[in-house]
């Protein structure tokens, strides 16, 4: 429990600290850009935005610091992230909270296929050094150096405009009503095939690797021997013994390359303009829309710490030795 | 230095050499302005242009060439500047331990933990001028903490070696102990850490400038794809316009990766897969046991 609670208070720490920054950022850094935004969007800002603005990049006259922070928490807890600008007059809250299921489902589903499928060929490659498995490895590397975005133009290229097997953008057929009927959720499922395949091709690579290399590592424990001399099955030594153990730095290995697998499936989405928070932050870069950009930031990172507590929860339950009272 | 005979790591640094040899030479040996607009418009690849033209008749090859420039530089000078940050904060934690150690490590934590690339994006759109060096202090800023985390835990198992306990027996100053005892101990795992931080500038910076946020007047690979994407290359079937840049970006990376396996095989001798006896297919031993003398004291 203590390690938990441990974990816990170190992902409060990071939140703080990634809240800071953003409210940081603005204040430390040249240029103006509440006045950049005020003469972009001439006359079409209301006289609430402007004030929404100053609030948030902390322009306001006369005020210290300090009161320009309190008020940006006050602001944080009542879920007001100002206003966005390329989706005026939304809120950057709602803005964010119409993308972010398409991204979670997306990601969630690619990241845990991908983990699972990687880290099974890792074993069989690990556990067989020296096969032709080993021979994949560069290929492997290959695609791992290849970015997801441009394996994602490839896709486009060959499936949607050559074959026309699949949908080019979006994240659902133009016409179709978003909500829980077949058609919606078999459309929305066709047009998530190219980008989820795209997703799972570039990062099943690390997954592999990293599991490998572990896998050499610990089958020459004396654990794994004396299971070995045991004579227990082969299988079961592969995943029970030397599987068991060797996975465990992928787990906690997991919880960091979160932000990798983030940063890619936001460019998957940009490529594919798929209405999740990638796209979105897209065009917010092009419009300079920097409340949505720092709403963004905010809230990718708080899933991202929220994903980190629960990669932690499955190491607390797959090591033993974390379960101890230190 | 006998991980250079790696089969390996001498295709990666032959591949790293060519590209650093493009970056050198490139302005000069490219046959054409890369952004002259000429007369033959979206043509595919030909004699007078290898690898076809864009839309408004620029030639992509000399784009590439131009552009490896940009790549390598901003990859090199990230990667170093992150290295350093990495082996001042992971050395120092490590070897000081205590409540250094622990703040430390909590910063390189919260690194480690934020999602980089977005963090990069905001910090390089508030600037006024994202300029090729700004982009690689952006990048340095967020991608040293890996490294630091890795050479903490070095660090950690080196400090109650031996032979650092003798020096500090003797007297020498905490400095001394890390610069000359503990870091030469370090240099494989420095060195992979660099090339680590490398790949992931080189395709942080890629990524920026494809999706506009780096100054797109500035030719590397990743503006290459940003103006074919913007000018519906993919819809038009003009492969040849993004073809060759991927490309490009995934034999950089893969070079340097397999320099990272060797110095990684160098390190641990386990991961060698060239060192099987062949011919032998019967007798596969089953556990892959290695026998290893250990010396008292350091199973760290």
């Amino acid at each position: 429990m203590t390690f938990l609670l441990r974990r816990a208070a170190f992902y409060l720490v990071t939140a703080w600290a990634a809240i800071t920054i953003n409210f940081v950022l603005p204040r430390m850094l040249p240029g103006d850009p509440v006045q950049t935004m005020i003469t972009r969007f001439q006359g079409r800002l209301s006289a609430d935005a402007i004030a929404s603005l100053h609030v948030l990049f902390g322009l306001d006259a006369g005020e210290s610091l300090p009161t320009q922070y309190w008020k940006y928490w006050e602001n944080l807890f009542r879920g007001d992230l100002g206003l966005s600008f390329t989706f005026f007059p939304t809120t950057v809250t709602d803005v964010v909270a119409q993308s972010l299921p398409w991204t979670l489902s997306l990601m969630g589903v690619t990241t845990v296929i991908s983990f699972v499928l990687g880290t099974l060929i890792g074993v069989y490659a690990g556990w067989r050094r020296g096969s032709w498995l080993d021979g994949l490895l560069p290929v492997t590397t290959f695609f791992s150096a290849i970015p997801y975005f441009w394996l994602g133009l490839i896709a486009i290229a060959v499936f949607a405009v050559n074959l026309r097997a699949f949908p080019a953008a979006g994240g659902y057929a133009p016409g179709v009503v978003p909500g829980f009927t077949a058609e919606f959720v078999g459309s929305a499922l066709y047009h998530a095939v190219l980008p989820g395949v795209t997703i799972v091709v570039s990062s099943v690579a690390g997954w592999v690797l990293g599991m490998r290399n572990m896998m050499v590592t610990v089958s020459s424990e004396d654990y794994v021997v004396a299971a070995h001399a045991k004579g227990l099955p082969e299988r079961r030594v592969m995943l029970r013994y030397a599987a068991r153990n060797a996975v465990l730095p992928s787990v906690s290995g997991f919880a960091l390359s979160l932000g990798f697998i983030v940063g890619g499936t936001l460019l998957v989405e940009m490529v594919f303009s798929y209405p999740g928070i990638g796209f979105v932050l897209f065009q917010a870069v092009n419009a300079k829309d920097y409340p949505l950009m720092q709403g963004i930031f905010l809230i990718i990172t708080l899933a991202v710490l929220v994903a980190n507590l629960l990669a932690d929860v499955v190491y607390l339950l797959l090591d033993p030795r974390t379960r101890k009272v230190s | 230095m006998r991980f250079r005979v790696n089969p390996k790591t001498g295709t990666g640094l032959g591949v790293l050499g060519f590209f650093v040899l493009i970056a050198a030479i490139g302005p000069w040996i490219a046959p054409y302005d890369p952004s002259a607009m000429g007369p033959d418009l979206l043509r595919p690849p030909s004699m007078r242009h290898p690898f076809g033209t864009t839309q408004t008749g620029q030639d992509v090859f000399s784009q590439i060439l131009v552009g490896t420039r940009g790549v390598l530089v901003v990859g090199l000078v990230a990667g170093l500047i992150a290295t350093v940050l990495s082996v001042v904060v992971g050395v120092t934690a490590g070897f000081l331990g205590g409540t250094a150690d622990e703040v430390l490590s909590a910063l390189s934590n919260v690194f480690l933990v934020v999602p980089a690339l977005p963090l990069i994006i905001i910090v390089v759109s508030f600037l006024p001028d994202a300029s090729d060096l700004v982009i690689a202090l952006a990048i340095s800023a967020t991608g040293w903490a890996w490294g630091a985390r890795v050479l903490r835990a070095q660090t950690l198992s080196l400090r109650q070696r031996d032979h650092v306990e003798a020096a500090r027996a003797t007297g020498e100053h905490t400095w001394r102990l890390i610069v000359f005892e503990v870091m030469p101990n370090l240099t494989a795992v420095i060195a992979s850490g660099f090339v680590g931080t490398v790949i992931f500038a080189v395709l942080s910076e890629i990524t920026l400038s494809f999706i506009g946020v780096a100054n797109i007047s500035n030719w590397n690979w990743g503006t290459v794809l940003f103006w074919a994407q913007n000018n519906q290359a993919l819809a038009q079937g003009a492969w040849w316009w993004f073809v060759p840049a991927g490309l490009s970006i995934a034999l950089l990376g893969t070079a340097l990766s397999l320099i990272n396996f060797g110095i990684d095989e160098f390190v641990n001798p386990r991961l060698r897969t060239s060192g099987r006896v062949r011919g032998e297919k019967g007798a596969r031993t089953r556990a892959g046991f290695t026998p290893v003398v250990r010396t008292g004291g350091d199973r760290s």
